[in-house]
């Protein structure tokens, strides 16, 4: 393990005080991870309440001010096909996954590169509350308050360099953690890819929590990437490996399936997937006859749309 | 003992009909919450998948009726294949009546875009079309009004088959395991039908060059 680079700028100085309440309660969340790591302690689907609370600010300006969909629908009907591609398989089989202790690297165009305990990374970071838009290539959504932190805010701290155009995210390759791995339905490990404007776009989080709680397996712990404005699947799960490239990386939706999922993947109503429509979505949690329009960029237009400016959308969808 | 014809009559017709009702009558608990049953997070998609699943099964039932009496010698199942083939067809028109209204919010313009822009949807709903009118045929009055005619008409149950498991197949995102199971059980059931029409037209082909001084005395 390399040494964490700290205190780079002093705007990322976190006071003595809120560094002790909060490195109190991340042991306390991560020392209730650890314990649920354990064989004998884990049951196969934990009840909600033994993932520990985390502490966070609410963060206003970026939420939407909409009723989050019902927990359970959150963490049992999802996509994460190293459990299972039925959207019941992650909350049944995720228990084998261990997010604790959880090792993540940094690595390509930066000064400082290496591997690290999250434990350490996450010490020095504050964690907010966004409670976002989520919307699936599938044409389902959910309204997610997840707890995370800017993803910019951490690539800043490794110093990338003026090569750095990409950054390529990787999900852990474990088939003993993540049996759906032994199955070659997707190239594993998954990797997604983000442009760096994308990457430190202050919309663009990284997830460690959802509905105040340290965030379960079926969703991605230990730490998950959300970019709102993009269909589900670039909000790759379980996160190992952080590299800053200068080519842009490969996703694996779009290796599997190049003509159906781009690297972009920004939610548009106006280019449909090849198969089906995205002008609209089934609210899920949302009972009979709930289908709503969807919205450019998932709502997010006024915040991303000068990200894509003079881009032809239906090209780079 | 009651007689074949009585035994269908009272005993089998009513248990496979009150089984082929089974599927819809889960899927109603579950829309209904009875006795705890759901859907789940997603009910509309549950319910449009599980209807067309089960529309798909039935048509695959159908056409093993053929087969089955053939191998087995039980020629007299042929009189549940109208209401196996019928239940195809009603779960079919579930599936799409949940697609139109709850699915689509009776949205005419998104469902017709769909019918005409995306090719799963064409043919499936191809394939729906062309249940309706064997349905509607299925009469034993039709039977005898089109006579030789109404053969080859049901014949295009295998149309309706190859499309409906063509529409499945389409519609996955990325697991083709299962659809793909149902293109092997549909191939077989054809494949079946292809071998035997072409042993019997070599049969009848080869008659004529035996000799009738050469065949085994009868």
């Amino acid at each position: 393990m390399t040494k964490l680079p700290g205190g780079i700028a002093p705007s990322q100085i976190t006071s003595r005080e809120v560094f002790m309440s909060r490195r109190a309660l991340l042991a306390g969340a991560l020392a209730g991870g650890a314990a649920a790591a354990l064989p004998e302690a884990r049951a196969d689907t934990p009840p909600a309440s033994s993932l520990k609370p985390l502490k966070y600010t609410l963060d206003r300006p970026y939420s939407v001010s909409l009723k989050p969909t019902p927990y359970e629908d959150i963490t049992g009907y999802n996509n994460f096909y190293e459990f299972g591609t039925d959207k019941s398989d992650p909350k049944a089989n995720a228990y084998t996954l261990r997010p604790h202790p959880w090792s993540l690297t940094l690595a390509g165009e930066a000064e400082i590169t290496g591997t690290y305990h999250l434990d350490d990374i996450l010490k020095t970071q504050p964690l907010e509350e966004r409670i976002y838009r989520f919307r699936c290539v599938e044409a389902w959504s959910m309204v997610i308050p997840w707890v995370g932190f800017e993803l910019g805010a951490l690539l800043r701290r490794f110093k990338p360099t003026s090569r750095a155009k990409y950054v390529e995210f990787t999900t852990l390759f474990d088939p003993q953690q993540m049996p759906g791995e032994r199955d070659s339905i997707l190239p594993w490990p998954y990797v997604e890819g983000l442009r760096m404007d994308e990457a430190m776009h202050p919309l663009t989080i990284l997830v460690v929590g959802l509905y105040g709680e340290v965030l379960p397996n079926q969703d991605g712990a230990p730490l998950r990437l959300i970019v709102p404005w993009k269909y589900g699947f670039k909000g790759i799960k379980s996160i190992v490996k952080i590299a800053f490239t200068e080519q842009q990386p490969r996703n694996t939706w779009n290796i599997a399936a190049p003509d159906e999922y781009g690297f972009y993947a920004n939610v548009n109503p106006n280019v449909p997937h090849p198969r089906w429509s995205q002008a609209t979505e089934r609210v899920i949690g949302g009972g009979w006859f709930a289908r709503q329009p969807t919205l450019m960029f998932n709502g997010y237009q006024n915040e991303v749309a000068n990200l894509y400016r003079g881009m032809d959308l239906h090209r780079y969808f | 003992m009651l007689s074949v014809d009585k035994r269908y009559r009272f005993l089998y017709k009513p248990v496979v009909f009150a089984a082929s009702l089974v599927p819809a009558a889960l899927l109603a608990a579950g829309a209904f919450n009875v006795l705890g049953a759901s859907l789940g997070p997603d009910p509309v998609a549950r319910l449009l998948h599980a209807c067309g699943k089960t529309a798909l099964n039935f048509l695959l039932i159908t056409l093993l009726v053929t087969p089955v009496r053939q191998l087995t010698g039980f020629t007299h199942l042929i009189r549940l294949r109208r209401m196996l083939g019928l239940f195809a067809l009603f779960y079919a028109s579930l599936h799409f009546l949940v697609y139109l209204i709850l699915d689509q919010v009776l949205n005419l313009h998104a469902v017709l875009q769909d019918i005409g822009k995306r090719p799963y949807i064409t043919i499936g709903f191809t394939a729906l079309l062309i249940l309706i009118p064997l349905g509607v045929t299925s009469t034993q009055k039709m039977m005898r009004r089109l006579g030789r005619r109404w053969l080859r008409l049901h014949q295009l149950i295998y149309i309706a088959a190859i499309f409906g498991v063509w529409h499945y197949y389409w519609q996955v995102k990325r697991d083709v395991r299962e659809p793909l199971l149902y293109v092997a059980m549909l191939t077989l059931l054809l494949g079946y039908r292809i071998v035997t029409r072409w042993q019997a037209r070599r049969r009848i082909a080869s008659k004529p060059r035996v000799s009738p001084s050469l065949r085994p005395s009868e």
